[in-house]
């Protein structure tokens, strides 16, 4: 461990002067450059499955699209479209000390750490096997097996909440990650700037990753924050930020592995600004008047994460399409057994209103 | 005289009070550009311009103290918070500043603030979108706790909740936003806060209510009308300051009584408003009080979501075990 890693079993935070010294002072500022090259030496295998991994998103969520439309799906539904290349690129540079927390543009967190595409649909259908039993729906989705501590409806409740786990991966000294996703809109919360101070006077070993879509729900980054270079946000408290394209899965590996390593080495917390755009509203009831259609169609056509890797992967003889169109089939019949169970899966008994509130009333 | 729907009274309303005065401004997530995720501000930017209908960023703290601050210094904010499940964090602005500026500037400053907020349930959105937080509101002191049933209701009780001198706490029931259906007649006419409206006469038992507990207060009366039981159906409307002379009195004539609403059983304000009529009515009761709540539990999915609410029908039972009580 790294000088400034924690001491176990201290009932107090650890002490800041024992570990003042500046969080790679290099890193301040100026190492705040924009968009690194992505330098991930991916192999093709590596490529191929964030591909598939990107894809499985992609179709999952468009599956979500339709069964929302068709009033198998209730309450408010957010769509993680466009976003792909952020979570996949993000989770492959984790191991499995490493744990996730995000808002409630969750779904996509979700396949891409592992949870089982059929209960995270059963989730959302509102049935017995979802991952809440049929209670959290879209925003509210736990899997203590995966690390992964949900799914929070509240703009900005990541970042408090995320930043208390880091802190128990390092009062327990291991060499656990947190990562911790939030949009732009988020990024203008109060709780946000409360939990950066203390993630870097405690060195906490998070990676506080804003998904900048550019939108916070129907208001544009512009209009809403005073500042849009959303990496440079923990500077005045000396946190290192770096800004990516996130559409590019291979940049975002590239920053993710730096992430990683700096927090793994007991520097503290991290700031990754992911340029991303969603495609589709802010939720399923947001006909997202407030962005022309063009806007949409240009970053689709011209920045899709998936297209971006498709053709590398093609152009670069990674793979041909044969093989693409084996992992096309093989998302289809996931998301299409998904779909299939998320409607067979039966509703929670009545009796499930009255549990967990408290363990016992 | 336009038929409109709820929202759309609010719209109305909101449009009219930023007419007639030029201090009322209009603040909130998606209020602007959107019109607000219910339509709720639609067109109002428009109109009146950047200056007064402002797209705030997601930060609902400083939107209500951003109010407080323009409220001490004469001006009319209309907050909007959109939903209830995201105004925990203004809590501590409205109790810790804006509920006791006036108490604490002895009067020499006041906060005139409406915050509005779409309340309740019944739109099948799991918690954070479903909530009732109105016992919390009215539990402060210096605080207006308003909540309309019906678009003209929704009108004139947002006017003069915006006219009002000290803050509001304004929560619209999402369910009735496009649901509810009514005439209104935009002359800028305004209700008067703190009175409760006796919607239906009766002399059996007294159905008390808010918000979209009204309607299905109003649906209970005419299933017991059929049994030949007269429900009066009272709209609470304004729950602080309480109009516990208008129960009080109906009480005294039916000496039954119903109260519903949304919130958990536990510290709902149905609660208040019981102790009332026992502190006040006690002798005329001929049966107990019944209250017909929403259960101590976060709400739950959609398809648990009916159980979960009182509706008509839970309303009637319990006015039949009134009537049946010996």
């Amino acid at each position: 461990m790294a000088k400034s890693a924690p001491r176990a079993k201290s009932t107090t935070p650890p002490k800041t002067k024992s570990q003042a010294k500046p969080p790679g002072k290099a890193l301040k500022s100026k190492t705040a450059a924009k968009v690194p090259a992505p330098t991930a030496v991916a192999t093709s295998d590596r490529i191929l499955r964030y591909y598939r991994d990107m894809l499985l998103i992609r179709r999952f969520e468009e599956r979500v699209g339709q069964m929302y439309g068709m009033g198998l799906i209730g309450g408010f539904c957010h769509l993680y479209i466009g976003q792909e290349a952020v979570v996949v690129g993000l989770q492959a540079a984790l191991g499995p000390e490493d744990q996730v927390i995000t808002g409630y543009r969750d779904h996509g967190h979700m396949l891409a750490i592992g949870m089982e595409p059929k209960r995270v649909m059963a989730e959302l259908t509102g049935r017995r096997d979802g991952y809440s039993k049929g209670k959290g729906g879209s925003m509210h989705m736990f899997s203590r097996a995966e690390r992964f501590f949900g799914g929070h409806g509240i703009v900005g409740a990541p970042v408090p909440l995320g930043t208390g786990l880091a802190f128990a991966q390092r009062y327990q000294a291991g060499r656990g990650v947190t990562v911790c996703y939030f949009g732009d809109g988020a990024s203008n919360q109060g709780q946000v700037y409360e939990s950066f101070n203390m993630a870097e006077l405690w060195k906490l070993p998070i990676i506080y990753v804003i998904e900048n879509n550019q939108y916070a729900m129907g208001t544009s980054v512009k209009r809403a924050s005073a500042t849009v270079d959303l990496y440079r946000r923990g500077e005045s408290f000396a946190i290192p930020g770096r800004q990516v394209d996130g559409m590019d899965v291979l940049a975002v590996r590239a920053a993710a592995d730096e992430a990683v390593e700096w927090c793994r080495s007991g520097k503290g917390p991290m700031i990754l600004e992911m340029k991303t755009y969603r495609y589709r509203g802010h939720s399923m009831s947001d006909p997202a008047k407030y962005r022309s259609r063009e806007e949409v169609n240009k970053v689709r056509t011209e920045h899709d994460p998936i297209d971006q890797v498709r053709n590398r992967l093609l152009e670069g003889k990674l793979a041909d399409e044969a093989r693409l169109k084996a992992i096309d089939n093989e998302i289809r019949e996931i998301v299409i057994a998904a779909a299939e169970f998320a409607q067979e899966s039966p509703e929670p008994d009545v009796a499930e209103l009255w549990t967990d509130v408290l363990e016992a009333i | 005289m336009t038929e409109v729907n709820l929202v759309q009274a609010v719209n109305l309303a909101l449009a009219r009070a930023m007419e007639e005065d030029d201090h009322v401004l209009v603040l909130g997530e998606d209020v602007g550009i959107d019109g607000g995720v219910f339509r709720a501000t639609d067109g109002l930017l428009r109109r009146f311009g950047a200056e007064r209908v402002l797209d705030t960023p997601l930060a609902e703290g400083a939107i209500a103290g951003l109010s407080v601050g323009l409220g001490a210094q004469g001006f009319r904010p209309v907050a909007e918070i959109q939903f209830t499940g995201f105004i925990y964090p203004i809590i501590d602005q409205l109790a810790s500043h804006a509920a006791r500026l006036r108490n604490r500037t002895r009067g020499r400053l006041t906060c005139p603030m409406v915050v509005r907020s779409p309340c309740g349930g019944g739109i099948r959105a799991v918690e954070h979108h479903s909530e009732s937080p109105e016992a919390m509101f009215a539990h402060i002191p210096g605080l207006r706790v308003v909540i309309p049933s019906s678009p003209r209701r929704a009108y004139g009780l947002l006017l003069a909740a915006i006219r009002d001198p000290d803050p509001v706490v304004f929560l619209e029931p999402t369910r009735l936003y496009r649901a509810a259906r009514g005439d209104v007649v935009d002359d800028g006419a305004a209700d008067i806060l703190g009175r409760c409206f006796v919607l239906r006469e009766g002399g059996d038992v007294t159905l008390i209510a808010w918000g979209a507990m009204v309607v299905e207060a109003l649906a209970a009366a005419t299933a017991l009308e059929a049994e030949g039981v007269g429900a009066e159906v009272i709209d609470v409307a304004t729950l602080k300051p309480l109009d516990t002379e208008t129960i009080v009195a109906s009480i005294g004539k039916t000496g039954r009584c119903v109260i519903a609403h949304e919130a958990p059983l536990t510290g709902g304000f149905g609660g208040e408003i019981a102790g009332r009529i026992a502190e006040q009515a006690l002798f005329s009761l001929l049966a107990p009080i019944e209250r017909i709540a929403g259960y101590d539990t976060v709400i739950p999915l959609p398809r648990l979501e009916q159980l979960y609410f009182p509706d008509a029908s839970r309303i009637a039972d319990a006015a039949r075990r009134a009537m049946a009580y010996r």
